[in-house]
Formats: C-alpha cells, structure tokens, sequence
C-alpha cells in the first residue's frame, strides 16, 4: 500500500493550520480565553464570598422550589459533608466550570438542533460532527485547545463544551421530530407560520425531551472535569488527578465522593425541571 | 343542483407521491394503470384525476375503504398535500396557484379541519385549543377567549375550559377538535374520518349533533368516512373512492339504487335500506280536500282519483284529519258537514323517520300514514306498497331526493273548476 500510495501529510497539514490560526488570530483567541476566565473565576470568587453553609442552605431552597424536598435535604446534607471534607472551594471552582460549559453548550445547542429539526440538510450536516465530537478522545482537542486558549480552566471549558454539547443538540432534534405528526398538520391547516408551530407545539412539546438532554450535558461536563484538570483548570478534577499521580487511594475516593455528590445534586435538579409544569401529556 | 352555488370546484386533480412523478403522471394520461405505474416508476398514484364540485352548504361525503385516496384527496383541498396536477379552486379562487401568504389566509379564514385522532394540543387548554386558530390570527386575547367560549358551548363542553386533552373521553376530545375548528368560522369544515376513533354509540350522537350543527349554521362540510352507514346518514351527496379513482357521486339514494359498477353495487349490497331510507324517500304526493269544501267535493276527488279515503286540511294546509268515501257518502245523503265525519285520530309521521319505525304504523292503519311538518301542513302519504317496494330494492318507489319532493299542492282549485 504504502509504495503505491503516496503518503499524504496529513498530520503536516494540520499543524500548519493549527499554526496559521494561532498566528492570525491570536488576538481573538486571547480575547474568548480572558473572557471565558473572566466569567469562571468571578463565579467562584462571588460564591466564595457567601459562607459555605449559607451557599448550602441557598443550593437546597433552590432544590426545594424545582424538585423534591428529599432531594433538597440531600443538597444540604451532601454540600455541607464536601464542606466538612475541606474541598468546598474546589468544589466551587468545579461548579462554576460545569455551569460556563453547560451555559455555552445550551446556548449553542438547543438554537442547533432546533434548526437541525427543520432543516434536514443542516441536519445531516449536524449528525456526523456529533459524532465526532463524541467519539474523538477528549486529549486529540485539548491540545489545540492549549495552543489556543493556553494552560488554565479556558481550555478545560472548551473541552467541556465540546464533550457536552452532542446530547443536548442530539435531544432537541428528537424533541421536535417525535411530536406526532397529526398535531404537525393541525398547525399547518390552521395556516400557522412556521415561527407559531415552532413555538407554540413543537418546542413546548419538546420541553421535556429537551430537559433530558441538557441534564447529559450537565452529566457529560462532569465526566469531562478530571481531563480539564490535566491541562491546568482547578477544581475537584485537579484534587482527583494529585490524588491519582500521588497513589493517595484515601483522597482519591473522597474527592470523587464529592463529585458523585454535585452530581447528583445536578441530575436530580434537572430532572425535575423538565417534568414540573407540563399540564398534559401526549396521549 | 345546477343553480346551487359552487364552494369547491376540483378539476382533474392528482396526486402522485414518489420520485419521478411528472413520468408517472405521463404514463397516467397515457392510461396505465396504478400498479403498473407503481412497476416502472416506483411512484404511487394517491388519487387519480379527480373531479367534483362541493355545493355551498352541503355535507359532501368522500368514502373508500383505507388506501382510497380519500385522506389524500381531503388534503389537497386545503394542500396539506400539494396536488400533482390539477386545479381546486375555492369560491372561484384556485388554492392551487396561491404563495405560502395567500395560503395561509386561505386555511386561517376559510378552511376548518377536525382529525381523526383529535390531533389535540397536549400542553394546552381546551380553551387553549380552542383559542388556537384564533391566536395565530393574532386576534386580541379578549376577544378570541370569548370567541372560543362560544364555540365550545355550540360543541356543549362549557365548564371544560380549564381541563386538559388528556383528561376527556375521546368524544368528548373531538367535540374540542370541532369546537376548534368552528372558533375560526370557516365556511368549509374538513372532517377526516372524524368519528372513526369513537366507539359506536358515541359515534352515533356526534353524527346527530354535526347534523344539528350543519341545520343551524349552514356551513360546507367535507367528510371522510371508511364507514358506507355513517356516510349514508349524513351526507347530501357521497362521493366513492377506489384506488385512487372516484367511482361513483351521487346521493345515498342514487348510490344505493343505481351503483355505476360492480364494486359500487359489492359496496352497498348489505345496506340494511330500511334503516336509511326515511319516509321522505317513499312517500307520495298526497291529496286533500278543504275542510270547508264540503263533503260532496271530496267524495267527486275520491272517486275521480280512485281512492277510498283523503285527508282533510284547514284553509292553512294544516292536516285536520282524513275521511273515507263511506263516511262522505253518508254524510252527502244526510247534509252533515265534513267535519262531523271527520276521523281525527288519523297515523301521522315525520319526513324523516326511516323505514324501520315504519312498519309498525302501516301495518295497523287501514288509511295511508300521513307525512306532516312541525306546522301540521300535509307533505305527502307513505301507502303499504310503496314501503315494501322500497325494501325490495325497487327504485320506482324511491323518489330522487328528499329535496326534489315538491310541497304537495291539493287539487281543490280543478275541483272547484268541474263544480
């Protein structure tokens, strides 16, 4: 094969795109990356300033409102056992990267897959870059990611973003495609625009199908923390990562306690908020 | 019908789904037949060459067995569904050649439709459902709030504003599907296979109130049906579907009596004709006398007409009751006026019972059943042989259509003329 063929330089080809981006948009890169910094580390010194318990209290209420009381005691309780372990601040800088890349990824994702869902060739478009970025290993792009956005909590947001953003988009598409086709047709014979089906059926329809994929997304950032932490963001992630290089099983398994406990906290949340308020169901 | 107003005009409309369907519709002009066209091209021929006109005011029934067409048919009317090739227009207006904007207005303002599962939003209200139409119009709040209130009291769901879909029965969800489609006032109403989801009885009710619903506000409904009883009972004329191909349009009563072909006359054979055929169908034109004529002049009509009874009226039309040539007899030779003979107690029935809650009225009377009105007035007389002649399935004792049966006018003033 290989004396048949000409070897392609791929990989050449690539550094020098990778290269000529860094060079040419350097400043645009430096700009997203203080940016994104910005916004990550002014979330945790605002959250720092509020005491733990208060931060706690404030975490159930807003539990209690959107789900469960159960689910609201098992905030209070689950946060203030990661406070009593001494990794409140970690876990404050985890949250808040969490929450930019779920942020980013819905803001992007969910005006996508709305499109995807009326378009079919963006759609089709859509479905192998999902792919892609669900299935290329997570280091292949924190490296450009570094070149870009250098060491620190933006390239592990990114890495987020990119990891988390397929169910969220993947979701809404199914959302608006499963609404049945009669209701479909319903709007369309009473002469709605396209706008009105898209905003009075489909979506609302779609609401809870959406809700599903945005907690993957959340569920998804979550997974994405240790490997954020291997390229400089801080956080749980990074106390998970000392622990694993430094062969400490006891921290280990208490750090990623805690993120099994935020992450719980964050499922349940996001559960309940799709299916609260949805006064009929399909029948 | 000539002088009727026409609402819908389809002309040679088809409908071909699949790829290369401009071929398809060549080879269909060229006569190839469905499968055939389905072999060369792979496209499907939904409905073929389609016409009719839809009259305003009337239910206009398209039937077939599924597969027909029908849905297919029912959806160009307001092109859910572009047609292939034709031209439909709607008071004069071909919906065809219209942009997405013209259409629009079209299907807000002129066409309703109800669907077969309801088609319900979920999420919303049934006043919510109701306002939908309304809404999209961008009519204010107020007004279209009330305007669904209105329509949802026509369909008798008031007090059910505030429920869900998901919490009525399934007559209950499509009188909101109706009561959402009349909240638009649209001239047209499209019923796809409306009442199919529902069980018999219930079918059976919503049948009756569309029909009061039609009575009272005289719009122009399109019906799909698989079902030939609920097609006979509520259309003014039915349209028969087969492959594609309309068969046969014509009245229940010309359909039943003269199928076109074969598979129309396979069609209704088993029509139990006395459960749709209504005293309108077989009664004759009656004759009578005024009760002030005397007793002389009705014995003269009997005679001169060959009967032995006739109903005697009021100077109004209205039905006083009948007499026998007996009883005019006696009552000419001892000077007795008619309504001393008079037999008050006479069979009366309404135009529109059927045959089937007639037998037991015919069978026990001696004179003809007399057809009358809500104002009394005499409409004609229903006689023993006409009933089982009818039943036979012989058309000579079918009158056209209920319509065409002309207000029956007596004979009094040629009478008066022979005095």
């Amino acid at each position: 094969m290989n004396d048949l063929l000409p070897r392609l330089p791929f990989a050449d080809w690539i550094d020098t795109g990778v290269d000529w981006l860094v060079t040419h948009f350097g400043t645009v890169f430096d700009g997203i990356s203080a940016f994104l910094k910005g916004i990550v580390e002014g979330a945790v010194d605002v959250m720092a300033l509020v005491p733990s318990i208060v931060l706690a209290l404030l975490f159930a209420l807003l539990a209690w409102f959107i789900s469960t009381r159960r689910i609201a005691i098992f905030t209070l309780v689950g946060l203030l056992f990661i406070d009593y372990l001494g990794y409140w601040y970690s876990m404050l800088q985890m949250l808040s990267l969490v929450i930019t890349s779920v942020a980013i990824a819905l803001v992007i994702g969910i005006p996508l897959g709305i499109w995807g869902s009326q378009n079919s060739t963006v759609k089709k478009i859509i479905n192998p870059v999902l792919d892609l970025m669900q299935t290329m290993p997570a280091f292949v792009y924190l490296l450009p990611a570094i070149f870009f956005f250098d060491i620190g909590v933006v390239p592990g947001v990114v890495a987020s973003v990119i990891f988390s953003m397929p169910p969220t988009i993947r979701l809404t598409m199914l959302g608006i495609e499963q609404v049945p086709k009669d209701l479909i047709e319903a709007t369309e014979a009473f002469g709605s625009t396209s706008w009105q089906r898209l905003t009075k059926v489909q979506i609302p329809l779609a609401k809870q199908t959406i809700m599903a994929g945005v907690n993957q997304s959340i569920m998804l950032s979550l997974s994405m923390v240790v490997i954020a932490s291997m390229v400089g963001a801080p956080g749980l992630g990074e106390e998970v990562y000392r622990a694993v290089t430094q062969l400490k099983t006891g921290i280990g398994v208490e750090t990623g306690v805690s993120i099994v406990i935020v992450a719980i906290i964050l499922d349940r949340i996001t559960q309940h908020a799709g299916k609260k308020k949805q006064g009929g169901t399909l029948t | 019908m000539d002088d009727q107003i026409k609402k819908i005009e389809v002309s040679n409309t088809t409908k071909i789904f699949g790829k290369h369907s401009k071929r398809a519709a060549q080879l269909l002009a060229e006569g190839k037949t469905k499968s055939d066209i389905l072999k060369m091209t792979g496209a499907t021929v939904g409905v073929k060459d389609a016409s009719f006109n839809v009259y305003d005011g009337e239910i206009f029934v398209i039937m077939g067995l599924s597969g027909s067409g029908k849905s297919t048919l029912v959806r160009m009317l307001n092109r859910l569904i572009e047609p292939t090739i034709g031209k439909i227009l709607i008071d004069g207006e071909n919906i065809v050649g219209m942009n997405k904007e013209q259409l629009r207005d079209v299907r807000r303002k002129k066409i309703g439709m109800v669907f077969q599962n309801f088609a319900l939003f979920p999420h919303k209200t049934i006043q919510e459902n109701t306002e939908y139409g309304l809404e999209i119009q961008g009519i204010t709040k107020s007004e279209r709030q009330e305007k669904a209130r209105e329509s949802l009291r026509l369909v008798g769901l008031s007090g059910y504003e505030e429920q869900y879909p998901s919490q009525l029965s399934g007559g209950m969800q499509q009188r909101v599907g109706l009561a959402r489609a009349l909240a638009n006032d649209p001239d047209v109403l499209l019923m796809d296979e409306a009442f199919s989801a529902l069980d018999p009885l219930i079918r059976k009710d919503m049948q009756d109130e569309l029909l009061q619903l039609h009575h009272d506000m005289g719009k122009t409904i399109i019906f799909i049906t698989h079902d030939l009883d609920e097609a006979l009972r509520i259309g003014d004329r039915i349209a028969l579907m087969k492959d594609g191909d309309i068969v046969q349009i014509g009245t229940p009563e010309e359909i039943l009596m003269n199928p076109s072909n074969k598979y129309v006359e396979r069609f209704v054979e088993d029509v139990d004709l006395s459960k749709v055929l209504t005293a309108g169908h077989i009664m004759k034109k009656a004759d009578s006398v005024q009760v002030d004529r005397g007793a002389r002049v009705a014995l003269r009509l009997m005679k001169r007409l060959n009967i032995s009874s006739i109903y005697i009226v009021d100077k109004g039309n209205q039905l006083l009751g009948a007499v026998t040539a007996q009883d005019a007899v006696q009552a000419s030779e001892t000077g007795k006026s008619l309504e001393d003979v008079l037999l008050k107690d006479v069979p009366t029935i309404s135009k529109d019972t059927v045959l089937t809650d007639l037998f037991d009225v015919v069978s026990t009377t001696t004179i003809p059943v007399a057809v009358i009105n809500e104002q009394k007035h005499l409409e004609g007389i229903i006689i023993r042989g006409a009933l089982i002649g009818a039943l036979a399935g012989d058309g000579q004792f079918i009158n056209s259509s209920e319509r065409t049966v002309e207000t029956v006018k007596t004979e009094e003033i040629e009478v008066k003329d022979n005095e």
